[in-house]
């Protein structure tokens, strides 16, 4: 019988089969974050431990600071406890974790591939959603929650049932100026970010196989925004030349891992990538996007009530009437970082469009890894971001989410890389347009929300 | 270990709002702080409260009679983000012990039903009928019977729901997952023996 990629991991994972369907399936990696103290917390209510301290792997990111990289420094008691919490965790369970002093220290899931800890046909978990960013190497990747981190603790398994299979297929090639974020922006605008739930997407078309790896981390990130549990694009030769001498990687038999010729879909969608611009959200989710040269719509313009009463409630917040064009809409601030855009390539696209230039809001560069930003500062890219004016800071979540410090100030309007655009993200009453990392850095010099010229 | 569900009867509250993700239900920066006496303040907490710190009364769980509400019923994409679980530790503190919404994001519905916050998926139609019906009679009751996958409303608005087996067992008995899991262990060990 005929499977799909995702099937065919799935299959070769599962540990029982219960009558219903569900599946016990084998966990190959585990990633945690601060977060996890309330999984330490109930496994150490039920007198257990890790039952596979060598599959796991800590990442301090959540909450490092985005300007310092010592415990002592931070100033909030709170903050220093989380972090203080999850290295204690961390040392007494005997599991290996990355602290923000660490050189391998990073957001998860741009540290976690790029040391080759996830590969081609591995389960991997985190209690983060935006995991499904793993998917683009070819591996089973999906976002969990506290008490599901607990099981994967105590059991190194997962129970699941077996989602909907969904295909994206992008065919044609993206326009010069457009990347792996605006793909992603104009699928989420397209299906609406109820569009793939309680399913799996498989990124397929020519113009997903001409995405680099952090193009496909880019997109499989990405697609929980659309609801889905899970991305993936089936590795290839790209994936591999990717993968080869990262210190945790080792070779992986790839031959099988695709869907076959005749797998069946659930759904099936289809985008032509050539028509794909640069993108922008307009409100506070993701699916209001819009292309960077286009207008913010009109609550008439919505498709139904429910949905004008929605943009209504997105314009209010955003501070928008409807019918502006992006172009005349004015920034505070911009932010480069997150799991979504942080990695070298994103970099190098923001400072080819900085070089030279002077930036006209303030903007926050937080690499994706202290790896990243060691290579970044040995390209030179460092200077090119301070030159122009932007802080260039240290690896961590930051402004994506809010959580160590940084914020976005009540009403202000940021220009953002990354996921979410959601009521209060960036710190309450603040308003997020999500872009790629070219358009934020065109975005910081103009002072509106603008796409990179040529 | 969650409170067994089995029937709740309680005060039902109208949420007229789509893809609340789970920052709304527990906005970031309450993440780091213990489940203490403070936990029942964070649920909704930027949708209940003015950045001053005063009740905003135009926020359906502020007025009574639905502060007093065990069950809210919501729209579609109900949950959807960030898979903290903490948002679901928040709507349980504020004492809700099910929300009915047309759909729910995955990660928010699996954490749900692991915490006894049982998550009840009705067709548009029927939400609306029942968020019509709690809002023309504030304090109407509904009772969702897990046993029976059944919701009755006011009147005679009634409606069959699946969750599933698995987890309603667990809801039912109030286990939880690892325990169940335990007792597969040797099958654990013979699959991570068999890959070598």
């Amino acid at each position: 019988m005929p499977r799909t990629l995702f099937q065919k991991i799935w299959d070769a994972h599962v540990v029982h089969r219960r009558d219903d369907g569900l599946c016990l399936l084998y966990v190959d990696r585990h990633y945690f974050h601060e977060g996890s103290f309330h999984a330490f917390n109930m496994l150490r209510a039920r007198g257990l431990k890790v039952r596979r301290p060598d599959l796991s792997f800590g990442f301090g990111d959540h909450y490092a600071p985005t300007r310092a990289r010592s415990t002592a420094a931070i100033a909030d008691p709170e903050i220093r406890g989380i972090i203080e919490t999850f290295e204690r965790n961390a040392r007494e369970a005997g599991i290996r974790a990355f602290e923000m002093a660490d050189p391998r220290q990073g957001i998860v899931h741009v540290a976690g591939p790029e040391l080759g800890l996830t590969l081609p046909g591995m389960t991997v978990v985190c209690g983060d959603s935006h995991t499904s960013s793993h998917g683009a190497l070819g591996a089973l990747a999906f976002g969990i929650g506290a008490s599901e981190v607990a099981h994967v603790f105590a059991t190194q398994t997962i129970w699941q049932s077996l989602p909907r299979q969904i295909r994206v297929t992008f065919d044609g090639t993206l326009p010069e100026g457009s990347t792996a974020k605006d793909m992603a922006l104009a699928l989420i605008a397209e299906i609406g970010t109820g569009g793939a739930q309680g399913g799996a997407i498989e990124f397929a078309g020519t113009a997903v196989r001409a995405l680099s790896v952090e193009g496909r981390l880019t997109l499989c990130n990405m697609a929980i925004e659309a609801g889905a549990r899970t991305g993936m694009v089936a590795p290839d030769a790209t994936t591999l030349a990717w993968l080869a001498g990262r210190p945790f990687a080792k070779p992986v038999d790839i031959a099988h891992l695709r869907s076959d010729e005749d797998a069946g879909f659930d759904q099936e969608v289809r985008l032509d990538a050539g028509r794909i611009a640069p993108m922008a959200t307009w409100g506070t989710s993701p699916e209001e996007a819009v292309p960077l040269s286009g207008r913010v719509p009109r609550p008439e313009q919505a498709p139904d009530e429910a949905r004008r009463k929605a943009w209504q409630r997105s314009l209010d917040y955003m501070g928008l009437a409807g019918g502006e064009a992006l172009a005349d809409v004015k920034l505070d601030r911009v932010f480069l970082g997150s799991c979504t855009n942080s990695r070298l390539e994103d970099l190098r696209a923001a400072a080819t469009v900085l070089k030279g230039r002077r930036i006209a809001v303030p903007m926050l560069v937080s690499p994706g890894s202290t790896s990243v930003k060691r290579q970044a500062e040995a390209e030179g890219l460092d200077r090119i971001f301070t030159e122009a004016g932007a802080s260039w800071e240290e690896s961590a979540c930051s402004l994506c989410v809010s959580m160590n410090g940084d914020s976005v100030a009540e009403g202000e309007r940021c220009a953002s890389t990354s996921n979410r655009n959601f009521v209060g993200r960036q710190g309450r009453g603040a308003r997020t347009h999500l872009v790629s990392p070219a358009s934020a850095a065109a975005s910081a010099v103009a002072g509106r929300l603008v796409a990179a010229e040529g | 270990m969650p409170e067994p569900f089995t029937l709740v009867t309680a005060i039902a509250a109208p949420l007229e709002m789509s893809n609340v993700d789970t920052d709304q239900i527990l906005p970031a920066r309450f993440l780091r702080r213990p489940r203490d006496e403070r936990y029942p303040t964070y649920g909704f907490h930027d949708l209940r409260f003015t950045p001053e710190g005063a009740p905003r009364e135009e926020f359906v769980l502020n007025r009574p009679p639905y502060d007093r509400a065990g069950i809210l019923v919501a729209q579609r994409n109900f949950g959807v983000g960030s898979s903290r679980e903490a948002a679901v530790y928040a709507l349980l503190a504020m004492g809700l012990r099910c929300v009915i919404a047309e759909s729910f994001g995955d990660i928010f519905f699996s954490n749900a039903l692991k915490n006894g916050l049982v998550p009840v998926r009705l067709p548009e139609a029927a939400c609306a009928a029942l968020r019509m019906a709690v809002t023309e009679t504030p304090g109407a009751e509904i009772t969702v019977d897990l046993e029976a996958q059944r919701v009755d409303g006011p009147g005679a608005l009634a409606y069959g729901f699946t969750i599933p087996a698995f987890s309603r067992d667990c809801l039912l008995r109030g286990l939880d997952e690892i325990g169940l899991t335990m007792t597969l262990l040797p099958e654990i060990a013979a699959f991570e023996a068999a890959r070598g």
